[in-house]
């Protein structure tokens, strides 16, 4: 089955730009990234698209739907009606380059300020032991093909700009919850995560994990159990009472 | 002309796959400034794709798994065309990458007693790859890719500035290396790359005394094809453009099991894991066809009964395995008879049947992406109805001619690894073989640039008309053109993938070679005219009008080398030369670019030539470590005089 | 890279530097169906909660069923209906002091804190937002972070208690099966009562405190073989923790209704055994 589907595109750069409206060939299978391509190669040669695999593995085509965040190659057309208008933007909570391409810098300056995985210092190469069991929450995170969805969508950032500098965002919260589950990693990540990369701030409204492609449980399974593991530390009254008359002492 | 964004670094490496990051750490952790330049963001490269496992003999679910056993297995898969010394290093050192990644933090599926768990895959004798579920690929490379940030911020901490030594340059594609005619004797040795920034399309200059190309593959020349738009043949280009040489350019592996419809995905691949883990292929008639099409160099090896392949799963010691799991080319060749013959699927595929061989939880827990993938873009529940499949366009084993060691190409200072790298698989690579070669000759072209830099007297240096040349041909499909209307770079893809696809495919005849490369030779003509709408900054036409450049050249190379090769073996197979010839098998098909003062100066697409030559003979004791029937059934006579097995049987064999 | 620039006033989706698409959202779908129901039945709880706990009549019905509005019973006042107090009576009689006020606070603040519950509200009240990718409304955000939201962080105290009262929930229900003068029986009120606290386990079994203290906060779960076995259980509750947060506030509702129509004797309770 083949028909003519409605488009609204946004087109345009840093300077401006606007929703352009084409009609396309869609066929039987498409995903909206085919759309897009045929409106490359038939209508719209320089329409400039991120994208690599068309497979959903590389989290390259990020973008949003009728204002929803999703890929553009895991997307169907088939849950669309032939006669709805589809509306593709490029994601909302980064800088635009052009058309549907925006500026990702955020997350990789983001992904450095989290302390790398730090091995215990007595184990050489071939001598880690893990249990299955114990690496399975962090498997879960490493599925992360690093599509910043959940980076756009979360409202922390994508509503305040001002934030950007102190929330490390849901993608990179949750590699923080990776390396602290992390069987071998000896680092102590629990108060830099509220302290300098501003967990504090998710108030778990779960969009993150409603746009994540991966199905990664990012709220339940990450950023919750750091709250949690936060908790273990700071907000304990017991603990915060000692710390408190201790530090009146001095 | 305005000036031009220039960079110095000691190494600069092109591809941030899995290859070019293992490189780019080598270099670093030696001591030398490193650039690592790759088309797409930091983190995309196509190496995320990989999903079965990584090869490496540890032993760890079957102990009496060994180096040895992994050579052989490889030359086998190859049909011993493999470059022995590239396969003996990877069989030996594949082990210890597998375990570095570990102290950089990857996190494998573990076996019951904590260590990496192996799985099962076409070719290998033993469990063998280290996996993740089914996404092995992104492992790795998120994992070096971390390493890569751990690196940073240790020269953070002891400069300031985390990119002191060691930058990623992510959507800046390279266009041409750079080579100093003063420099030594013999070939000219790189100087540098040039380039532009895909995001604001401004030109890009990198003066680099070492260059490792590690750009991965040549699939989007290709119709169908489980590739990534970036599997363009860059490298291979660039490296032929510079001076070195490409071999085995017609070995191109078909990967057995693509998906087959919608047609939108056709060529998605469904991993090997499937097989690996239990699933079987049928043909409409409900047969597990693959028990007739076990070839006679693999009689003895695989099972014969149905009932023996399943025990197989559970009991390795005391059954052989499923015909299911032979290499990759003698499945894809399978499945493509049975549907030739009118025995396949509707949308002109095979079943691969896994739901009915496991409970549906199982393969959600083992098989996670590939449930998500069919369910997503097929609406097809594996865990329910079986997949179709059919082959699809996967790998090219041949690439750049390099030294096994060091990884140095013809060119001194330009080194090559992965996949864009030539030898190490001989006519068919075995599955999880990929992924241990970029850590094994990745690291190895990291060390052998770092070697190389530091032994250097002087620094190559660029030449500026080289500079302007280089940009004037980036600007070429911006210029108006007087000929005709000017062709549109998506047409001319398009016909390009055509008729690599349709001529140059899994089986191959004279006559369609030949036809190829008159088609090939209209397209180099139409590529001249390539007109692109807009400007530069993000325009995807304009780059798929510089990439076609590569793809022309590299379809070229396969073609013809294909055209030579007058026999069948592995991933080449020509219907008209049907069978293993042994005096092929010591030769090898080399490739480099046709001066460019023969072409015609400035052409946009220099052409290629290719011939003969002989194989350096494996060293003895690696010969040894195979029975003397079996290599018989490869070698000629006189090659194998020296073969400790002579003397015993003399005159045994016809 | 770009350090993230600091910006005076919110600008949200149309900082400088962003696509300027115009509509502040693009979604079609009835995005704002979900919020308003979560309001609305947050809305209908809450009162009819209030209403009832200051209501202090008709709480103990058949000489007992004690709805868990009012348990435990520790009012002075709760003498109106004797039997209904298990744990003394110490409480003075106060129109504004509820009979059950030793746990209802108490339970009022583990749903406040509740993750879910957070999510809830936040969302369908704060509108922060009021849909994934819909603008919020609030010109800064703070999240959890200061005062008074940081206290969301007590979470686990609460559900320390929370665990006693529905120790005293299950209590109030098994001996809801003594009948002071008939002896062991089984009405439909046992039932209600009983699949109440059921479902109350259930909830408080699955908040994501108790799955962090029973094994979440491990990082070697193979060192713990018992606690990784509650852990996997809780974790399945765990994921349907939204699903008992709902059906807790109606079985509660449902449950107190028909303590109260007994009470009231505008229905009878029907007996199945005894
Ligand atoms: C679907 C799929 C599944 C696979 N599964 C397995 C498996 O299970 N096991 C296995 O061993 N192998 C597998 N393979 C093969 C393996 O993944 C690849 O061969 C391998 O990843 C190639 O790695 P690489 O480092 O050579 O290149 P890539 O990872 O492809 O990286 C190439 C890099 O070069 C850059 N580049 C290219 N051209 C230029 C240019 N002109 N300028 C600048 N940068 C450039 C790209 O941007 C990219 O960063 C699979 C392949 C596919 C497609
Ligand atoms: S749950 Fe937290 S991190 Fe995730 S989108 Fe909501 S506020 Fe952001
Ligand atoms: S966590 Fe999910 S949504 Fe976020 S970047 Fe990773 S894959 Fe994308
Ligand atoms: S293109 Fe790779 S995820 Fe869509
Ligand atoms: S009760 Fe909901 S999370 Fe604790």
């Amino acid at each position: 089955m083949s028909y003519k589907g409605r488009f609204r595109v946004w087109r345009g750069d840093a300077a401006g730009g606007a929703l352009a409206d084409y009609t396309v060939e869609v066929n039987d299978g498409e995903v909206v990234l085919d759309v897009l391509h045929r409106l490359q190669a038939t209508q719209a040669p320089d329409l400039a698209v991120r994208w690599n695999c068309k497979a959903g593995k590389c989290g390259s085509c990020s973008a949003e739907i009728n204002g929803r965040p999703r890929l553009l190659c895991m997307t169907r057309m088939s849950v669309f009606a032939p006669t709805d208008v589809v509306t593709v933007t490029p994601m909302r909570t980064f800088p635009v380059l052009r058309d549907l391409v925006t500026d990702v810098s955020f997350n990789y300056a983001k992904a450095r300020e989290v302390p790398s995985f730090t091995p215990p210092a007595d184990l050489a190469p071939g001598e880690y032991r893990m249990a299955q069991v114990d690496v399975e929450r962090s498997q879960e995170f490493r599925k992360c093909i690093e599509c910043f969805l959940c980076q756009d969508t979360c409202h922390v950032v994508r509503d305040h700009d001002e934030n950007k500098e102190a929330f490390a965002g849901p993608r990179f919260l949750m590699r923080i919850a990776e390396l602290e589950m992390h069987p071998l990693d000896v680092a102590d990540r629990v108060p830099a995560a509220q302290d300098e990369h501003g967990l504090g701030r998710c108030n778990i409204t779960k969009c993150c994990t409603e746009v994540c492609p991966e199905g990664i449980k990012i709220t339940d399974n990450a950023l919750i159990p750091m709250k949690e593991r936060v908790a273990d530390r700071r907000y304990d009254p017991l603990v915060w009472l000692g710390r408190t008359i201790s530090r009146r002492r001095d | 002309m305005t000036e031009i964004e220039r960079h110095d670094y000691d190494v600069l490496v092109i591809g941030a796959g899995g290859a070019g990051l293992r490189a780019a750490i080598e270099a670093r952790e030696r001591g030398l400034r490193t650039a690592i330049v790759c088309k797409s963001l930091f983190g995309k490269a196509h190496t995320v794709m990989a999903e079965g496992g990584c090869a490496a003999a540890m032993g760890n679910v079957n102990e009496h798994d060994s180096w040895q056993v992994h050579f052989r297995d490889t030359m086998r898969g190859g049909k011993f065309l493999n470059n022995w010394r590239m396969a003996e290093l990877h069989a030996k050192e594949a082990p210890d990458r597998v375990w570095e990644l570990e102290t950089y933090g990857a996190l494998f599926d573990r076996t019951a007693d904590g260590r990496i768990s192996q799985r099962h895959f076409g070719g290998h004798t033993y469990p063998r790859l280290a996996h993740v579920g089914d996404r092995t690929g992104l492992e790795l490379l998120r994992t070096m890719q971390q390493r890569i940030v751990a690196l940073q911020q240790a020269d953070h901490a002891a400069t300031g500035d985390y990119e002191a030594r060691l930058r990623v340059f992510a959507e800046c594609t390279v266009t041409e290396l750079l080579t100093d005619p003063a420099g030594a004797g013999g070939h000219a040795p790189i100087a540098g790359a040039f380039g532009y920034w895909r995001e604001s399309g401004r030109h890009v200059l990198f003066s680099a005394p070492a260059v490792v190309l590690a750009t991965g593959g040549i699939g989007k020349s290709f119709q169908v094809t489980s590739n990534s738009w970036e599997y363009t043949g860059d490298g291979h280009a660039l490296a032929l453009r510079a001076g070195a040489s490409l071999v085995d350019m017609e070995f191109v592996q078909f990967h057995p099991t693509g998906m087959v419809w919608p047609p939108s995905v056709k060529g998605i691949l469904v991993t090997e894991g499937v097989r690996g883990d239990g699933g079987v292929l049928r043909n409409s008639d409900g047969d597990r066809f693959m028990f007739g099409y076990v070839p006679d160099v693999f009689k003895g090896q695989y099972a014969q009964t149905e009932d023996e392949a399943d025990r197989w799963y559970d009991d390795q010691e005391n059954n052989r395995r499923t015909p299911d799991l032979l290499p990759r080319d003698e499945v894809a060749r399978a499945i493509n008879t049975e549907v030739k013959e009118g025995r396949g699927s509707p949308h002109g595929g095979v079943y691969l049947d896994i739901a009915s061989r496991m409970p549906a939880e199982e393969i959600k827990r083992r098989l996670p992406s590939m449930y998500h993938q069919f369910k997503e873009l097929a609406d097809v529940d594996i865990t329910a109805e079986p997949m179709e499949v059919g082959p699809t366009c996967h790998y090219v084993m041949g690439g750049i001619e390099v030294d096994p060691d060091t990884g140095q190409s013809r060119v001194p200072g330009l080194f090559a690894a992965g996949e864009c790298a030539g030898g190490m698989h001989g006519s068919n690579r075995l599955g999880g073989n990929s992924l241990s070669d970029l850590l094994v000759f990745g690291r190895r072209a990291g060390l052998g640039a770092a070697d190389y830099v530091t032994g250097l007297e002087r620094r190559p240096a660029i030449r500026e008309a080289d500079v302007e040349t280089a940009a004037a041909m980036t600007l070429a499909p911006f210029e108006a053109h007087p000929a005709a209307a000017g062709e549109n770079p998506y047409t001319l893809h398009a016909d390009l993938q055509r008729v690599m696809n349709d001529l140059v495919g899994i089986i191959r005849t004279e006559a369609e070679m030949v036809a190829a490369l008159d088609r090939l030779a209209e397209l180099r003509a139409r590529v001249h005219d390539v007109v692109v709408e807009g400007h530069r900054q993000y325009n995807p036409g304009w780059h798929l009008a510089l990439d076609l450049r590569n793809m022309l050249m590299v379809s070229e190379a396969v073609a013809s080398s294909a055209l030579l090769r007058t026999e069948s073996r592995g991933g080449h197979t020509r219907e008209d030369h049907p069978g293993l010839d042994p005096q092929w098998r010591h030769r090898v098909l080399v490739t480099h670019c046709v001066d460019a003062s023969e072409a015609g100066a400035g052409a946009v697409v220099p052409r290629t030539a290719v011939e003969a030559a002989e194989r350096v003979p494996m060293r003895a004791d690696l010969l040894a470590l195979f029975d003397l029937p079996e290599l018989e059934k490869y070698y000629t006579a006189p090659e194998l005089a020296g073969h400790p097995g002579r003397g015993s049987r003399q005159g045994g064999t016809p | 890279m770009t350090a993230p620039a600091r910006h005076p006033a919110w600008r949200g989706v149309d900082a400088p530097g962003r696509a300027a698409v115009g509509v502040r959202t693009l979604r079609t779908d009835r995005w704002w169906l979900a919020p308003v129901a979560t309001a609305l039945g947050l809305l209908v709880f809450v009162v009819y909660a209030t209403a009832r706990a200051f209501e202090q009549a008709y709480f103990f019905a058949d000489e007992r069923y004690l709805t868990p509005f009012y348990s435990p019973c520790v009012s002075l006042g709760c003498a109106s209906a004797p039997g209904s107090s298990h744990f003394g009576m110490f409480l003075p009689d106060n129109p504004l002091i509820p009979y059950a006020a030793l746990s209802l606070p108490f339970l009022l603040g583990f749903r406040l804190t509740c993750y879910y519950y957070r999510k809830a509200y936040y969302r369908s009240f704060w509108l922060a937002p009021a849909a994934c990718a819909v603008p919020e409304p609030h010109p800064r955000q703070t999240g959890e972070t200061r005062f008074p939201l940081v206290m969301q962080n007590v979470h686990r105290y609460f559900f320390y208690v929370a665990v006693l009262v529905s120790l005293v929930n299950t209590y109030d229900a098994l001996v809801a099966f003594r009948h002071p003068d008939d002896g062991f029986v089984v009405g439909v009120g046992n039932l209600v009562l009983l699949a109440n606290v059921v479902l109350l386990w259930c909830y408080t079994a699955s908040c994501h405190s108790c799955r962090h203290v029973m094994g979440g906060r491990l990082t070697h779960f193979s060192k713990h073989p018992v606690r990784y076995w509650f852990w996997t259980r809780i974790s399945a509750l765990n994921t349907r923790h939204m699903l008992f947060a709902w059906i807790t506030l109606a079985s509660l509702i449902l449950t107190d209704l028909y303590v109260t129509l007994v009470a009231r004797g505008t229905i009878v309770d029907l007996r199945l055994i005894g």
